[in-house]
């Protein structure tokens, strides 16, 4: 990749409450652009919890939240900072 | 309060019992009914269906006892006064939603026009066989409260008190009538809408946020509230705390089903009901209820003419039971006699009150008809080896 | 920092919105992990909280089983019922306060085993409600029992040697009992759920909606089908959407096609509406028309 190309730019981001996780796996098998892994860090009950992996791909379509049982992730539209 | 003129069909009436309970519901405030056809309530939600599109209730047939006894409930949560009306087989049936009701301090009330049992048994003709089932038909501990009338006036007099203590005590109240009284056909007064006492719902005055479902005040009763108030509430059957969320222990246990079953018995004293004839200085005391308590007087009666002196007390409230008035009596006479359409069921309730200080006879009937008053004179006389020296 | 890049900031972060209608004080809910049941909660409280409906207005009733439970963690005014018997309390409910949205949301057995008497007589009289079955083809709160879902060949535990009873076709039995709106689709597709849910709570009548959802520990676990991510993949591969299609040939096989979609949206006078026309029809102005 030349340096001299642009970032991608995140369209959105996801909140991830870790402690509600029950560690499904639902939000990572169905985000649209792949862009969620369960961690190798666990939380007190002891289910791996989502982590953005790649947070620059997230579109903030919100099918994680949309699909989790748990009310655990969520996804939200990034405001931009205008110029 | 004093009832809503609309319903209260004012006048003298030739009717029999089932119809007076209808008529009382209505006077009482009653507009939603959901039951069941079932032998020998039927014309009481017969009356219903036909009184009630013109006054703005609602009734609904549904498909068994078991959601009519449940639909009252979703009623009652609405904001609406219900009762449903059944016999023996139904009743059994509703015991379940009957506990529910209990549980979630639903106040409705039941009407069951005892037939003879058990099972089918004999559907058109009387019996008081579920009058311990009254008590305790459904699983678990609670209180209930169940009323005996034994005429006509007495059954639209008692649906109405009915209606007023399910309110008082957010409880579900049970009418415990008999194929002989539902059907029986005597003279009935409805005084005008302004003469009659209703207990209105008492809804709550603390705001949404504030207000706790199931939080008791000092009568160990709570608020009540409708749905669409903005309360959001939570009702379940399940053991819960005062928001109403279930709680699964011991002490959440204790604490709820505890004042279920206290919130009637230590409200006993403003409940409890009966009518008492020559008490004073009786040496027999009969004690009967439902039309039992009619067939009793002539052979009552027939005893004193025989020298003997008797007494009569006659059971409003079986439930609660009048636990202190018996323990007292059976201080001071010799015999309670206890005719009753069963194998002995409320028999035993005086026995237990008694403690053995005072005989106890049952003068059982299994059911089909009343009794021959001369049985229960009988059983009365019977009586004078326990009082001559 | 280049000007093209973002800059995220703490305060831009909105909120869950579906918290708004959920009782969050009492997460984390029950449900085992993978179990689908929250997502159809996530799917019912996104469509209760986009629907611009006065939510103090909305009332939900749920029986008994791990569905029944939803109940507990909705913000509305909610009754947990007996088992079977939620359909019979919405109906006193709805018919004694007409303006009340009345949602019943339960579970396969409690509401067409237990309560299937209630579900026909429901549907036949087109009571205006919503009825919202979470079918996961087994009895989930009590271990794992079969239930009139369960499909031919899978096990549970009171059916250890495989069941052979012919299971229910869900929306068959609703269409063929009056229901005006019948659909089904699966948690994985939660946006078509979403939207159906949306329908179903504006359409006047006896609006039903089968959402197949995973059991990982009990349905699944059982007959080695996964986890609950597993059967979400097999309703998301398995699918075909199929709207308005016949519902006498929409029956489930064990891990077959599932035939998913809107198959039912008709109009039809509801009880209340008979009720008065009929009323005034026989009266004339003789007859207040019953509002509550």
């Amino acid at each position: 990749m030349s340096e001299n190309q642009p970032k991608k730019k995140a369209l959105g981001s996801v909140v991830v409450n870790a402690e509600r996780c029950k560690g499904c796996g639902f939000c990572v098998e169905f985000c649209p652009p792949r862009v969620l892994a369960l961690s190798e860090q666990y939380n007190s009950k002891g289910y791996h919890t989502p982590v953005l992996v790649e947070p620059d791909g997230c579109t903030g379509c919100n099918m994680c939240g949309l699909l989790c049982p748990d009310f655990a992730i969520y996804g939200f539209l990034v405001a931009k900072k205008k110029k | 309060m004093k009832a809503d003129p609309k319903g209260v069909q004012t006048g003298a009436f030739f009717i029999d019992g089932d119809h007076a309970c209808a008529e009382g519901a209505i006077a009482a405030g009653c507009r939603f009914v959901a039951g069941y056809p079932i032998t020998p309530s039927t014309e009481v939600v017969e009356r219903i269906a036909e009184r009630f599109p013109l006054i703005g209730g609602l009734f609904i047939q549904m498909e068994d006892e078991i959601a009519s006894s449940i639909a009252i409930q979703g009623a009652v949560w609405a904001g609406k006064k219900a009762m449903t009306v059944t016999s023996g087989p139904g009743f059994s049936l509703m015991m379940e939603h009957i506990g529910l009701a209990a549980m979630t301090e639903t106040p409705c009330v039941f009407i069951d026009v005892q037939r003879a049992g058990p099972s089918t048994g004999l559907p058109t003709l009387p019996a008081q066989g579920d009058m311990m089932q009254a008590r305790w038909g459904s699983h678990g501990d609670y209180g209930i409260i169940a009323l005996c009338p034994n005429s006509p006036q007495e059954t639209f007099d008692l649906t109405i008190k009915a209606f007023n203590l399910a309110e008082t005590y957010r409880v579900p109240v049970l009418v415990m009538l008999d194929e002989c009284v539902g059907h029986m056909i005597e003279r009935i007064i409805i005084p005008p809408a302004d003469q009659i006492d209703i207990v209105p719902r008492r809804f709550t005055n603390i705001p949404p946020g504030e207000f706790r479902l199931f939080e008791p005040k000092e009568d160990m009763v709570p608020d009540m509230v409708k749905a669409g108030d903005g309360y959001n509430i939570h009702v379940t059957g399940l053991t819960h705390d005062e928001r109403g969320y279930p709680v699964m222990n011991a002490a959440a246990q204790e604490k709820l089903v505890h004042r279920l079953v206290d919130k009637i018995r230590l409200n006993a004293d403003r409940i409890v009901e009966y009518r008492e004839d020559e008490i004073e200085g009786a040496e027999v005391v009969v004690v009967s209820y439902g039309i039992t308590s009619r067939v009793a007087i002539p052979a009552i009666e027939e005893a004193r003419r025989d020298g003997l002196k008797v007494g009569h007390l006659r059971l409003i409230t079986a439930w609660p039971f009048p636990e202190k008035r018996i323990a007292e009596l059976s201080r001071t006479i010799k015999v309670f006699v206890v005719p009753e359409i069963n194998y002995g069921q409320m028999v035993r309730e005086v026995e237990r009150c008694a403690a053995g200080r005072a005989r106890v006879v049952l003068v059982p009937h299994g059911g089909g008809s009343v009794h021959n008053p001369k049985d229960i004179h009988c059983a009365i006389v019977d009586c004078r080896k326990d009082i001559r020296p | 920092m280049s000007e093209d890049t973002i800059d995220t900031c703490e305060t831009c972060v909105p909120v869950n919105a579906v918290e708004d209608v959920l009782r969050m004080e009492r997460m984390p809910h029950i449900w085992c992990p993978g179990c689908g049941i929250g997502t159809t909660l996530n799917g019912f409280a996104h469509a209760l909280e986009t629907s611009g409906l006065d939510l103090r207005k909305v009332a939900m009733v749920s029986g008994i089983g791990c569905t029944g439970r939803v109940s507990g963690y909705l913000k509305l005014d909610s009754f947990h019922t007996t088992h079977g018997r939620a359909l019979p309390f919405a109906t006193g409910l709805k018919l004694a306060n007409p303006e009340l949205k009345v949602v019943v949301y339960s579970g396969d057995g409690d509401l067409t085993a237990i309560g299937g008497n209630h579900f026909i007589h429901a549907a036949r009289r087109n009571l205006d409600m919503t009825v919202i079955l979470i079918n996961n083809f087994i009895y989930g709160m009590t271990g794992g029992q079969v239930a009139p879902t369960t499909p031919i060949g899978a096990t549970a535990s009171t059916a250890p040697h495989g069941n052979f009873e012919e299971p229910f076709n869900l929306p068959y039995l609703a269409e063929s009992c009056g229901a005006v709106y019948v659909a089904r689709w699966t948690a994985f597709h939660i946006r078509h759920l979403t939207k159906a849910v949306k329908e179903a709570l504006v359409k006047k009548g006896f609006s039903f909606i089968e959402i197949l959802a995973p059991c990982p520990t009990l349905y699944s676990r059982r007959n080695r089908l996964g986890d609950g991510l597993d059967q979400m993949k097999h309703f998301r591969d398995d699918s075909e959407i199929r709207n308005g299609a016949d519902t006498k040939t929409v029956g489930l096989d064990f891990q077959g096609k599932i035939v998913v979609g809107k198959f039912v949206d008709k109009d039809k006078p509801t009880y209340l509406d008979s009720m008065n026309a009929f009323y005034a029809a026989k009266w004339g102005d003789k007859y207040t028309p019953y509002k509550g």
